[in-house]
């Protein structure tokens, strides 16, 4: 058996604008997005009727009915319908986690191309009927005689008509994600202001990149929607100083401004040997080079929820051979501000980096203004499942126009629910 | 046990009422019992830059396993980090206000400058409010009689009124007391560090402590029992402060030669039965008593480690109405007796290596007090004794230090006058008397083996108390 690893080309990405919680794509469900996207990257890349390795998707928040969620968007979509597919699902790292899945296989020979991507809709959400309800219902359709019937039809009351909707909280802790990234605000000493700079130029570097251009072959327009609803491009520290605190009580640091709205959207990425995209007539705008996942016990062992990149961050550098300040590009998913910068202020910290790391010194300070230059999800917003495939195409692209001069690295680091959390490597062709 | 009138406060009524009233609320302060941890609770460690103690101290929190915080900065986390101490970070800024800490411990040896002293303001400012009951607040400084530069001598010396007034602001059972630690015995602040941090410090607040560096030291041992294979004597150990002594240093692992006159020889034997000590009844101020109490610890233990001498009386009169047989019996017993059994067991060489000598003083020996002309000399002698010994016996790796205990609960105090009795229970930071327990806890963080660089102290044990400060 042959077990060559193959360097795994990223091609390009696309996806919608961006919307807020029952905003413009209210009545848009997972489906719809993800088809749409799709559609957009077979147009981008002409892949009409094209039966690709495969494609990996999923979304977080989804219906029951949508247990094959992937697989029917590509049935509903322009590419060959013999092309296979799966739903992944790992909180807010889906989209990266699915990249890491198709560029794994890519790399192994098993496929050639493939797509990767996410979706989500907070407005289309599911809502389960109430669980005293389903167990009555079930019941019901147990019972063989009508004496059981009337039995468990006698169990209906009232109050069961009120239905399970999802709740943004932790299973295991009760605390919303906010809640916790209110602990680890305080824990890192993180103050309002540094939150609100990182939220404004959020904003600012997303409405640049758009009035610049860079986002025009990355973003299709959807529902009417051009741009991502949730920018504020004239958002500033002193507009953002007045919002009230949503999360860690009165004196909490973190507002509306400084965290990620609930929002809807969808992205797909493009991924191949360099073979394929040779025949296809495909510039490579980046290689997918390396990746880690990793895990804390938020629960027991008191680490914070979204610290998990800080762990694996370590891991992947030192299998890549790479420092922390080896790169050009960072992008770090802002989930909020607050996890940003913890995360940020984690990895200069000597003590994180020698009692929790184990490593022998710090990993240092990163250069800010190569941070999330386009952008990032405090500006886009955060429909879950679709962040990482917004990253990965932003970042290739970048990374595509860079100057060769430079290292021709970038580095991504997305944090999720469940203590999870996934960082990536990506380098230009021209980095060797 | 709490007196009458701290259980009285202690009900919900009695907390009502004192705080109408403004009556002061003494709190039942925390005491250790074997097997508890050094410290319950959160510590904040801070330094001022250019420290030099904060890696010894963050490796004894380290090895306590205290929950430590810091401030980001830079030198205090590295130290935290070479100390492999998993400091979290503690912000005043962004700090919720019910973030409490049961102690804040910092290194002021950066301290240069009398404007450097904005260094410890900056450090207890936004935290002095978050101490808890029975918490503790160390300040760990450079000895300033060692300083050469005289600016940081004087920043050094003025910690002093620094700590002794937060010792008095606390209130609720919270103590604060300064360590000055010489150069080169940075690593011999662990004992110390501990039993600050514990509630074996229970009732000493405001004071300050020297640590010298020592050849002795060092070697592992195990904080539990530190005084496994150590013989102790101790004086006056039939009942009161002397029997607690015995109680707690047998309680350390060591074993109790348990010695008083052979009229309390019922006592002694009980004490001695309870803790698997043996007795020694003698009278202390017999000619042939230093030689015979030589004889015995050399032929049954082959030396002594630990001795403490606790035996004392009071015979209270004023200086004009004092017979000087009044005189003589006090000064015989509580100093002239020490002097002649230290000098024996010196001489023979009785006293081990690394071994402690170890005086029981008091407040009256510093403060004087009407009535006790002939005990406050002898007290006052005890502390000459051991600035007397305390450099010669350094040089063979022992130590001699002093207990001077305040107001502490026994028989003696029971039955002095109401309003004398009153005023010496809530005349300190405390408002409670101290228990014999804690007087015994002091003399056995003295009689550590690791305290080797704890010489020459006289540490009160009086809560702070207003008489003699």
């Amino acid at each position: 058996m042959k077990s060559n690893v193959r360097r795994v080309a990223v091609l390009g990405g696309i996806r919608i604008p961006f919307a807020r919680q029952n905003g413009a794509y209210a009545r848009a469900s997972n489906q719809d997005m993800l088809t749409t996207t799709l559609d957009a990257l077979v147009d981008k890349f002409g892949l009409q009727g094209e039966a690709l390795g495969e494609v990996a998707a999923g979304a977080v928040l989804k219906h029951s009915r949508d247990f094959n969620l992937t697989r029917e968007s590509v049935l509903g979509s322009k590419l060959a319908p013999e092309t296979p597919a799966y739903d992944v699902q790992q909180a807010c790292g889906t989209g990266l986690e699915a990249t890491i899945l198709v560029a794994n296989k890519i790399a192994l020979g098993q496929i050639e191309s493939g797509v990767a991507g996410g979706v989500d809709t907070t407005s289309d959400a599911p809502i389960a009927i109430n669980e005293d309800l389903r167990e009555v219902l079930l019941a019901l359709n147990r019972a063989k005689s009508n004496a059981a019937r009337l039995r468990a039809a006698a169990r209906l009351r009232p109050q069961q008509i009120v239905p399970e909707i999802p709740r943004n909280a932790e299973p295991r802790t009760g605390l919303s994600m906010g809640e916790h990234a209110a602990i680890m605000a305080q824990e890192w000493g993180i103050t309002r202001e540094e939150q609100d700079e990182l939220a404004v130029r959020s904003h600012r570097n997303l409405a640049a990149a758009y009035d610049g251009g860079f986002l025009d072959d990355l973003v299709v327009p959807f529902l009417g929607l051009e741009r991502d609803q949730n920018l504020r491009p004239d958002s500033s520290l002193e507009k953002l100083a007045k919002l009230r605190p949503v999360f860690g009580g009165e004196a909490g640091t973190m507002t509306a401004g400084n965290s990620t709205p609930l929002s809807d959207g969808a992205s797909t990425v493009l991924l191949a040997s360099e073979e394929w995209a040779q025949a296809h007539d495909l510039p490579v705008l980046a290689y997918f080079t390396a990746a880690q996942t990793a895990a804390v016990d938020y629960v027991h062992k008191r680490e914070g929820l979204l610290m998990a990149p800080a762990y694996a961050m370590p891991k992947m550098l030192a299998r890549a051979e790479l420092e922390l300040q080896d790169f050009d590009l960072y992008e770090i998913h802002e989930a909020f501000a607050s996890q940003v910068l913890c995360t940020l202020r984690a990895w200069e910290d000597p003590v994180f980096c020698q009692e929790r790391l184990g490593l022998d010194a710090p990993l240092g300070e990163i250069d800010r203004d190569k941070l999330n230059v386009h952008g990032g999800s405090l500006g886009a917003g955060h429909p879950f499942g679709a962040t990482g495939g917004r990253i990965v195409a932003g970042l290739a692209k970048s990374l595509h126009e860079l100057d060769p001069a430079r290292s021709g690295r970038g580095v991504i680091s997305i944090c999720a629910a469940g203590g999870l959390g996934v960082t990536a490597i990506m380098e230009a062709p021209s980095n060797g | 046990m709490a007196d009458r009138y701290s259980q009285l406060i202690n009900t919900p009524v009695g907390k009502v009422l004192s705080k109408q009233l403004g009556l002061p609320s003494p709190v039942t302060l925390d005491r250790y019992s074997p097997g508890q941890p050094v410290i319950s609770g959160p510590v904040l460690l801070g330094a001022a830059p250019g420290g030099k103690l904060a890696k010894s101290v963050a490796g004894v929190l380290a090895a306590v396993g205290a929950q430590t915080y810091t401030a980001l900065a830079d030198e205090v986390r590295n130290a935290a980090a070479a100390a492999g101490l998993d400091a979290k970070v503690f912000s005043a800024e962004v700090a919720p206000s019910d973030q409490t800490f049961k102690a804040l411990v910092f290194d002021a040896t950066g301290i240069a400058s009398s404007e450097e002293l904005r260094e410890a303001y900056a450090f207890f400012h936004p935290t002095i409010r978050r101490v808890r009951t029975s918490g503790r607040i160390i300040v760990l400084g450079a000895s300033p009689e060692n300083l050469r530069n005289p600016r940081q001598a004087v920043a050094q010396r003025a910690l002093e009124g620094l700590v002794r007034s937060i010792g008095k602001e606390v209130k609720r059972g919270a103590s604060a007391n300064l360590v000055y630690v010489a150069g080169k015995a940075e690593n011999r602040v662990d004992s110390t560090l501990r039993f600050l941090l514990s509630p074996k410090s229970a009732y000493v607040s405001g004071q300050v402590i020297r640590i010298s560096a020592s050849p002795r030291g060092g070697e592992a041992i195990d904080w539990e029992r530190p005084l496994v294979g150590k013989v102790a004597l101790v004086t006056g150990a039939s009942r009161g402060i002397g029997r607690a002594i015995a109680e707690v240093l047998s309680r350390d692992g060591g074993h109790v030669v348990a010695l008083d006159v052979p009229g309390q020889e019922r006592d002694l034997s009980e004490v001695a039965g309870l803790i698997g000590g043996t007795t020694l009844a003698l009278d202390i101020t017999a000619a042939n008593a230093p030689v015979r109490i030589a004889e015995h610890l050399q032929e049954n233990h082959g030396g002594v480690d630990i001795v403490v001498h606790n035996a004392g009386v009071t015979r209270d009169k004023t200086l004009g109405r004092m017979s000087e047989q009044l005189w003589d019996v006090v000064i015989g017993i509580n100093l002239t007796a020490q002097e002649a059994v230290n000098a024996e067991l010196i001489e023979r060489g009785t006293i081990r290596d690394n071994g402690r000598i170890i005086s029981v003083s008091s407040i009256s020996g510093i403060a004087g007090n009407a009535g006790q002309t002939n005990y406050a000399t002898s007290k006052a002698g005890v502390i000459g004794l051991v600035q007397a010994y305390a450099s010669p016996l350094a040089k063979t790796g022992q130590t001699i230090n002093a207990v001077a205990p305040g107001f502490i609960e026994t028989q003696m105090t029971a039955s002095m006058p109401i309003p004398i009795r009153e005023a010496g229970r809530r005349m300190n930071s405390m408002s409670q008397g101290g228990l014999p327990v804690d007087v015994a806890e002091t003399i056995a963080w003295f009689a550590n083996p690791a305290s080797a660089g704890v010489n020459g102290n006289v540490v009160r044990v009086c809560g702070q108390s207003l008489l003699g400060a």
